[in-house]
């Protein structure tokens, strides 16, 4: 793998949404959101093929606003949700929705390149993921290995559970929690827990983390100050249900035991010759490369750092296996 | 040799005035013989051995004859041809050179017979004036003869003269040998008539020591001569008033009242009576228990109320050596027995004493004069040091010098943590008098305090030093001792005082950037700068100040590895550096937070066309005026580059060179290859990194550097999740150029700054809905009326 070259792909836009597809075992393939305030975004499919280090992409056309997160349903590899923003009469406002892919997307796109390229196709919408009570969705997360019917949005300072029926096309909200505390709080980022039956969710609001019951829809856990500045983005260890890793503007990541949160298990900052300019937040990727790679993403120079540990408790980064550069957009 | 054979036969009298006649007689041989050996003169030697060559007579001559035997011509070769040489020469030589050959060769001739003339005549004389002496010798012995003969017969008169005198005087001596052999006898006879009488007076008096002295010379005599009468009732007697006495001493022993020295008199006198001596050695041990018993229950009462340390080593020690005293006065008769119980009681003794004076010094907590615990340590040493002279083999003594090293190191610990204590509430006066509000008076009071501290923690360790300096002074017994020549000045000391102050003191600053970490920052960021110039300190001067001082003043010599100064300098570098990369994270995070809000609760895309300066960034730049000014109280200007002429009037082009917005519909192809601008962006991307949270060196300039770069980067990341308006836009202009006109002059490389602000204004018209940025002459009179 390391005598690959890297791998590039350019986008036209600014991206800042990115997803793996869950649903999707047997190639890998990401999802990339892009922001635009005057043009159509898109959603950019892309598989990358591990033996050949190549990748394919397609594109579809998303013309609801500017994505800002994107998740994948983990049961139909069709639907996806986005968090977008709507610019209208000089207003801005976040929304998220539930999509579906057009069926033939695939297809299309191996045998005409460039006609995907000029006629990109159209996401279907499904439902919308908002209530007049609750807008500015910072994002929406699937239930991970679900049956791809729930789904939690994080907006302002409420968490909210979702149910989607009648073939995702109808969502309402079963459950809230919220966020209280002096001050506007706000969440920016979060994760639902594949531990404990998917029954914890860990959300980050400006330099907190903070960790949910679902069935009670209460707070267990808080680290407070866990990032010196902004936690941008967190993840849970795919195999160790306790373990949970951040990043954050301070350019650190760190991992955390969450039985025990007043300190840090480990602390990655020697690196930093790599992420210092950039901030980053990183994603998981599920079940196409090996089991406790994780992956770290940088926002404005996307690129992928699968970083190997050997045994999560002391998380030491041993080697950096692989780098793939997905270069998104460089127009920033 | 006839001669001196005559001369070795003479009498023992007269051999010393010999000695020189043989000498010379030998000498004159000597000489006589070895003369024509003799290689003491050139000429001699060089003439004999011509005329052997002459002659033919020279040994090793024979090599060379053999090697010029073939030349008949030759004229100094064994096989010379008179005739073949003369026709020779006839045949060869013109006759001027026969003339000359031939007045040389008569020349030679000449010279030859001149020199075996001399020769002859010198060995004549020789011989002539040996014979002289020879005969003169002879004279001279036969005088000496006669001389000899006389004195042997004086010496037979005299020998005859004594053997007659001392036959006359034998009678007499005989006699007065007899007389003085009947004297002594009757004054042994007084002595033992009076005996009885001594006796009862000795009881009398109480000098039984006398007493007993007396009886034990008189005992044997009686023992022996028993079977006469008289002496058996004189023997009766003595046995009757020592039986007495025995008994009184006994009496007396058993009361035990007495002191230890009567009590150790008592054992010794029975001793000598004969009184069975393990008996009275378990006496006499059980006596002396029972009163040391009261003196250690003294003792144990006496600590708990906190008496001075040196009485109570007083008190004990003495009684203790004296114990051993006496009873080693009883173990010297019969030692194998006593010895063994003596070690015993003493061991047990010991044992107890030594707990409680350990605990004793235990309880010795307080720092304040360590000389008392030093003398009171010597003091209790040497009374051990006595008590080893009394019992050598006892364990005794080593088990005391342990208890003094034991109570030298736990001081030593006590040192270090009063050190620590003192560090840290030398911490708190610091945090106190920053917590004061005034912000002027906190930075003038920061920057003397940070003085002041390192000042008085010197002090401190002075102090401390000189304290365990006592330990090893010159007066003090058991600084004598390997320990504390070695170990106690390398390891004791210099480690685990020192070293581990440092290391404290290294540990400690660190640990206020971990656990106060990024929990917000407990800890007041001044304390951080001022902790950071602290490290710093002892990094460049104080470290190895302090060592240097302690080496020197403990001599010490290092037999194991000690840590080297360089390591500790290493360590408070990187204390240093850590102090004053979290400061400058802790003050970019303080100045980032108030961006972030400014960024984050403005609805940019619906605001008004901008008028003013928004209040947050001047008091960004007001700041980090202030924070400049901390700095400048402690850390030295350091470099920067050199400024543009126009440096507080850049402008901010809204669309940078790499934004090409324009581009992207006609020219998006799915397969995306590296065409050239990818690769000049890839560049770019390089070649201008920042790195952000970098350390920063030891300087103003660096520091602020650093702060500004952490606060301009998240203003940028803000504004990257925002959308803008016209207006919206339009006041970041205002903003980043207010910020460009006042930060330049702090940091190190302006165009950091210039480079950094282009990018918050660049990335904000991207982020706008309706890009048209402001006129810059209208941002400049705005700012400039701000």
């Amino acid at each position: 793998m390391e005598d690959d070259a890297p791998v590039i792909y350019g986008l036209e836009f600014q991206a800042r949404a990115l997803t793996a597809q869950a649903a999707e075992t047997d190639a890998i393939r990401f999802l990339v959101g892009t922001q635009s305030l005057k043009f159509d975004n898109q959603i950019h499919i892309i598989d990358f093929d591990d033996e050949n280090n190549i990748i394919n992409k397609n594109v579809l056309l998303h013309q609801a606003g500017e994505i800002w997160h994107i998740g994948a349903s983990p049961a139909d590899k069709a639907v996806l949700t986005t968090c977008y923003n709507k610019t209208s009469d000089s207003r801005v406002v976040s929304c998220a929705a539930v999509w579906r892919m057009p069926s033939d997307w695939e297809t299309g796109s191996h045998e005409s390149p460039d006609d995907s390229a000029h006629n990109p196709q159209t996401l279907e919408l499904l439902c919308h993921l908002d209530d007049s009570a609750h807008i500015n969705t910072a994002c929406v997360l699937w239930e991970p290995m679900g049956d791809g019917k729930r789904v939690i949005s994080l907006a302002d300072n409420h968490a909210l559970l979702w149910d989607l029926q009648e073939s995702s096309t109808q969502a309402t909200v079963s459950n809230t929690a919220t966020l209280e505390g002096k001050g506007q709080l706000k969440f920016t980022s979060g994760k639902w827990s594949p531990h404990h039956n998917c029954s914890q969710l860990a959300t980050a609001n400006d330099t907190a983390i903070r960790g949910w019951d679902l069935r009670t829809m209460s707070q267990i856990y808080c680290i407070e100050n866990a990032h010196g500045q902004l936690v941008r983005d967190l993840d849970f260890n795919p195999n160790r249900q306790y373990y949970l890793a951040s990043c954050g503007d301070d350019c650190k990541v760190k991992f955390w035991d969450v039985r025990n949160v007043q300190e840090p298990v480990k602390t990655l900052e020697e690196h930093s010759h790599w992420w210092k300019t950039y901030f980053h937040f990183h994603i998981n990727l599920p079940g196409n490369q090996h089991f406790s790679k994780s992956c770290f993403f940088k926002e404005t120079f996307p690129l992928f750092y699968i970083v190997k540990f050997q045994s999560f408790p002391t998380a030491k980064l041993t080697c950096v296996l692989d780098i793939k550069h997905l270069i998104l957009n460089f127009n920033t | 040799r006839k001669r001196l054979t005559f001369s070795g036969s003479g009498c023992q009298v007269s051999a010393a005035s010999w000695t020189p006649v043989i000498f010379v007689y030998r000498h004159f041989i000597s000489t006589f013989l070895s003369w024509p050996l003799s290689e003491d003169s050139g000429r001699p030697r060089r003439v004999h051995g011509m005329l052997k060559l002459y002659y033919g007579i020279n040994k090793e001559g024979k090599a060379a004859e053999q090697a010029e035997s073939l030349d008949p011509c030759d004229i100094n070769g064994a096989h010379f041809n008179p005739d073949l040489f003369l026709n020779k020469l006839r045949r060869e030589c013109s006759l001027a050179e026969l003339m000359d050959q031939e007045t040389c060769m008569v020349k030679q001739i000449r010279s030859l017979d001149s020199d075996m003339q001399t020769l002859v005549y010198e060995n004549y004389n020789k011989f002539i004036s040996a014979t002289d002496t020879i005969r003169k010798m002879k004279n001279d012995f036969k005088k000496m003869e006669d001389e000899m003969d006389c004195l042997s017969a004086n010496m037979s008169a005299i020998t005859e003269f004594s053997a007659r005198i001392s036959g006359t005087l034998q009678d007499q001596h005989e006699q007065i040998t007899k007389l003085s052999g009947v004297h002594t006898l009757l004054r042994k006879l007084q002595f033992l008539f009076e005996l009885p009488a001594r006796l009862n007076k000795c009881l009398e008096l109480q000098a039984y020591a006398q007493a007993v002295r007396s009886h034990r010379r008189a005992r044997c005599v009686l023992q022996q001569y028993s079977h006469l009468p008289s002496f058996k009732g004189i023997q009766d007697d003595c046995h009757a008033i020592m039986d007495k006495l025995a008994q009184e001493l006994r009496q007396k022993f058993r009361d035990g009242g007495s002191s230890a020295k009567d009590l150790s008199e008592c054992v010794e006198l029975l001793l000598q009576l004969d009184e069975p001596a393990e008996e009275l050695c378990d006496k006499f041990l059980s006596h002396a228990q029972s009163r040391l018993e009261t003196d250690l229950q003294g003792l144990e009462a006496e600590i708990r109320p906190y008496p001075s340390a040196p009485a109570v080593k007083d008190a004990s020690a003495p009684r203790l050596s004296s114990t051993a005293a006496a009873g080693e006065l009883a173990s010297k008769n019969i030692p194998q027995m006593a010895n063994g119980k003596l070690q015993a009681f003493v061991g047990d003794l010991a044992a107890r004493y030594f707990s409680l004076v350990e605990r004793r010094i235990q309880e010795e907590k307080g720092v304040g004069d360590n000389s008392l615990l030093v003398r009171a340590l010597d003091r209790f040493h040497r009374r051990l040091q006595a008590v080893a002279k009394l019992l050598p083999g006892s364990p005794v003594p080593n088990q005391g010098t342990e208890i003094v090293i034991r109570a030298a190191t736990e001081r030593v610990k006590q040192y270090l943590s009063a050190l620590q204590s003192f560090y840290m509430d030398s911490l708190t006066d610091v945090r106190q008098a920053l917590a004061t509000p005034r912000l002027s008076v906190v930075s003038a009071s920061g920057a003397g305090g940070g003085a002041l501290l390192g000042a008085s923690i010197l002090n401190q360790i002075k102090s401390v030093l000189a304290s365990v300096h006592l330990f090893t002074a010159k007066d003090i017994a058991f600084s004598n001792k390997p320990y504390f020549k070695g170990e106690f000045c390398s390891q004791g000391v210099r480690e685990s005082l020192v070293v581990s102050f440092i290391k404290f003191v290294c540990q400690s600053s660190r640990q206020f950037c971990e656990s106060a970490g990024d929990k917000g920052g407990s800890t007041p960021p001044a304390l951080l700068l001022l902790l950071s110039r602290l490290c710093l300190d002892y990094e460049t001067s104080t470290i190895s100040y302090i060592l240097t001082l302690t080496d020197e003043q403990f001599l010490v010599q290092h037999h194991s590895p000690v840590t080297p100064v360089t390591t500790l300098c290493t360590e408070a570098r990187e204390a240093a550096q850590k102090l004053l990369n979290h400061y400058v994270k802790v003050q970019g995070l303080i100045i980032s937070q108030m961006l972030r809000k400014s960024v984050e609760t403005r609805d940019w895309v619906n605001t008004i066309e901008p008028r003013n300066v928004r209040a947050v960034m001047k008091r960004v730049v007001e700041d980090t005026t202030s924070i400049d000014v901390q700095v400048g109280l402690l850390y030295e200007e350091g470099v920067r580059k050199a400024h543009s002429s126009d440096s507080s009037k850049r402008t901010f082009s809204v669309y940078s060179s790499s934004r090409q917005q324009a581009r992207y519909a006609a020219s998006y192809t799915p397969s995306a290859p590296m065409d050239t601008n990818l690769l000049s962006n890839i560049h770019k991307l390089f070649s201008e990194r920042i790195d952000i949270f970098s350390s920063v060196e030891f300087n103003k300039v660096s520091v602020i550097t650093g702060i500004i770069k952490i606060s301009l980067k998240t203003f940028l990341e803000c504004v990257r999740l925002r959308t803008f308006g016209r207006y919206g836009l339009q006041q970041i202009q205002v903003d980043c150029h207010y910020l460009q006109m006042y930060l330049w002059r702090f940091v190190s490389d302006e165009n950091l700054v210039h480079f950094l602000l282009d990018e918050i204004v660049g990335s904000s018209a991207h982020r706008c809905l309706d890009p048209a940025p402001m006129e810059q002459s209208v941002i400049e009179v705005i700012c400039e009326r701000g």
